[in-house]
């Protein structure tokens, strides 16, 4: 049985948006998901979302954000405490599995309402690294080194990855940070937490998505769809000194599980910084030919736990469009790459 | 009107078991010694698995390693954040001890960032008061001056406590601004929803039709105790002496219940039914809160018939 995106939409990246509960934010956003699906929400079997309480600042957060679903009387639902595109793949298996025909998919996040990279030191090992409350962009950086030491990436090549997605994401209405950028200038400026500036890593983003997805016979109904054609997430150890931080295994072995062809047009690629897209490039064997992150990428709008799902939703929307053949999305989860998810789609 | 933030800082300690491998690696920070686990392979890993990521047996193999090491990758920080190892500028760093294959993540006191580079050697600063906790190794510091172990008799380590403190600002929808600006007027405020017209409070996306509600509704501050629970169970931060009764009221005009105190009676006199009216704290006091209605208390008007609640359990 095949599974296809019938549709997709999103909340606009801001810097501050709204409410901390993240409803609000939802109610737009699942309403033009299923108007382009042409899905009323009753037709929904299944509805899994992605968020995070350390994000909200409370306990169950996502069971006030079904409130937006209309979950009364009793729906089929589920949560991830990660990014939803873990949450994509759990309703993908849900309709493999039979158990469902259609299916919704959300992430939201206000990771404004806090300090985020220091919220996220809390995902690291509780025992002998998150005591020490190291931030992410620390974390980040210490990789971007390695990567440098290595010879595997250059701080050039990786302000040349935020010029490319600044300037594409001109054409995103939904991006956070858009325009031209010069590279020398950005090469002048100071470091944030060395070797990594300001431009190397994503800005802090509220926002949402939400995806819908179709079983063969279903997704055949509607005009505008894209095929997965395979689906794979693999992570890599914990521990930041047991990884070989310049390489990103479980990225290349989740493309290869999820077949990730060598004919991609193109990538929406999850990396919230610079030297993450050369190395993710590199883990997932991209060439040339291929257009990595049209939408401007995650360094222009980073919405926690909705910006891999939006990697995957407007990888789609480019062979629903027919601006490609074949595409992948794909997301990132913990530190340094730790976790990798990648989705291939197709036209047909 | 504008949308209603506050400042929310949330804290709790996380107490946890460390089982074999972590206990003895704790158990030895205490003494001023760094133990690293060896994996089948031969590989010594610091900080130490429980488990070999290869053969999936558990890891019982546990030998000393050095407190010198070297710098394998690091950055720099200029403002430290709360809870850091350090409140004055200091590197991360990742550090290969002697005698381990892998790399632990610290702080570096180097005093200055021209003195880091990748190949740098460091030693361990101990904490003065050590409890058998990753701080223990209060940061690392440039060269190799250490101090050697300090042997004592106390009891293993089995458990650490990591205090977590987190600070947000918790912003409001602009409904939920609207109901606590009319709290601050001393006005129950709730919302209609379009679709199935019930009437929520406080006002929130209707969670049957998944629409904002619009339509604004007074309620009055009168109602009727659906459900409720004796609290008889002392905890940290509780306001009143147990035993007390939390309640769901739904308040006349509602169409979803509230919780709130029911005071004014011994807690075993509330029933479901039970009439109830908000006692308001003196209007001097009132603002954007919902404390500005201290409990609630008895009416003596006759019991509602369960028929008129039973919808809102
Ligand atoms: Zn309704």
């Amino acid at each position: 049985m095949s599974v296809a995106v019938i549709g997709f939409a999103q909340a606009p990246c801001l810097p501050s948006a709204g409410t901390t509960s993240g409803v609000e934010t939802l109610v737009p956003v699942f309403r033009r998901a299923l108007a382009e699906a042409g899905l009323d929400r009753h037709e929904v079997d299944f509805w899994c979302s992605g968020s995070s309480d350390y994000l909200a600042g409370r306990a169950f957060s996502f069971v006030n954000a079904v409130d937006a679903i209309g979950a009364y009387p009793p729906i089929c639902e589920s949560h991830v405490e990660m990014d939803a595109a873990w949450a994509f793949y759990e309703a993908y298996v849900k309709i493999l599995a039979g158990e469902a025909e259609t299916a919704l998919v959300y992430g939201f996040g206000k990771a404004s309402a806090g300090l985020l990279r220091r919220v996220l030191a809390l995902q690291l090992d509780p025992y002998t690294v998150a005591p020490l409350w190291p931030d992410s962009v620390s974390v980040a950086a210490l990789q971007a080194r390695c990567a440098l030491d290595a010879g595997v990436v250059t701080e050039r090549a990786m302000a040349e990855v935020a010029v490319r997605s600044r300037a594409d994401a001109s054409a995103n209405p939904y991006s956070q940070l858009s325009g031209v950028l010069d590279l020398d200038d950005l090469l002048a400026r100071p470091y944030l937490a060395e070797p990594l500036r300001a431009h190397d890593c994503a800005p802090v983003s509220d926002g949402a998505a939400a995806l819908v997805l179709a079983c063969g016979e279903r997704a055949r109904r509607h005009p505008r769809r894209a095929w997965i054609s395979g689906v794979a997430h693999r992570i890599d150890p914990q521990g930041l000194g047991e990884r070989d931080l310049t390489a990103a295994p479980s990225a290349t072995a989740a493309a290869e599980a999820a077949g990730l062809p060598g004919d991609l047009d193109v990538a929406e690629l999850h990396a919230p910084f610079t030297h993450q897209e050369l190395l993710l490039r590199a883990a997932l064997g991209l060439g040339e030919r291929v257009r990595i992150n049209p939408s401007g990428g995650a360094l222009c709008g980073n919405p926690m736990f909705s910006a891999g799902l939006a990697r995957i939703g407007t990888a789609a929307e480019q062979v629903m469009s027919g601006r490609a053949r074949t595409a992948a999305g794909h997301a990132t989860s913990g530190p340094a790459l730790q976790q990798n998810l990648v989705c291939v789609l197709e036209a047909s | 009107m504008f949308v209603l933030s506050a400042p929310l800082t949330i804290s709790f300690d996380y107490t946890r078991s460390l089982g074999p491998v972590l206990g003895r690696f704790m158990t030895a920070l205490r003494e001023r010694r760094v133990l690293g686990s060896r994996t089948a392979d031969g590989r010594v890993h610091v900080p130490p698995l429980e488990y070999d990521p290869a053969t999936h047996a558990p890891v019982i193999d546990l030998v000393e390693v050095r407190p010198t090491g070297t710098v394998t990758s690091w950055t720099w920080t200029d403002r430290p954040l709360d809870g850091q190892p350090l409140d004055r500028p200091f590197a991360w760093a990742l550090i290969r001890l002697d005698g381990a294959d892998t790399a632990l993540l610290h702080a570096v006191d180097a005093g200055s960032r021209e003195l880091m580079r990748t190949g740098m050697r460091v030693s361990i600063r101990w904490a003065a008061d050590r409890t058998g906790h990753i701080r223990d190794i209060a940061c690392f510091q440039p060269g190799e001056v250490t101090d050697g172990p300090d042997r004592r008799d106390d009891e293993p380590v089995t458990v650490m406590t990591t205090p977590i403190r987190l600070s947000y600002t918790h912003t409001t929808s602009a409904d939920e601004s609207r109901y606590l600006y009319a709290l601050a007027d001393g006005r129950l405020l709730g919302q209609r929803c379009p679709v199935c017209r019930k009437v929520y409070v406080p006002p929130r996306v209707c969670p049957a039709d998944g629409v904002p509600t619009e339509e604004e509704v007074a309620i009055r501050d009168h109602g009727t105790v659906t459900t409720f629970c004796v609290v008889n169970v002392p905890f940290a931060g509780q306001r009143l002496d147990p035993p007390y009764v939390v309640a769901q009221i739904l308040l006349d005009g509602a169409d979803i219940p509230i919780p709130h105190l029911i005071l004014g009676l011994p807690a075993d006199q509330v029933r479901m039914g039970m009439r109830v009216a908000a006692v308001w704290r003196d209007p001097e006091s009132w603002t954007t809160t919902p404390e500005n209605i201290v409990h609630f208390r008895p009416t003596g008007e006759p019991d509602a018939p369960y028929e008129s609640y039973r919808e809102h359990l």
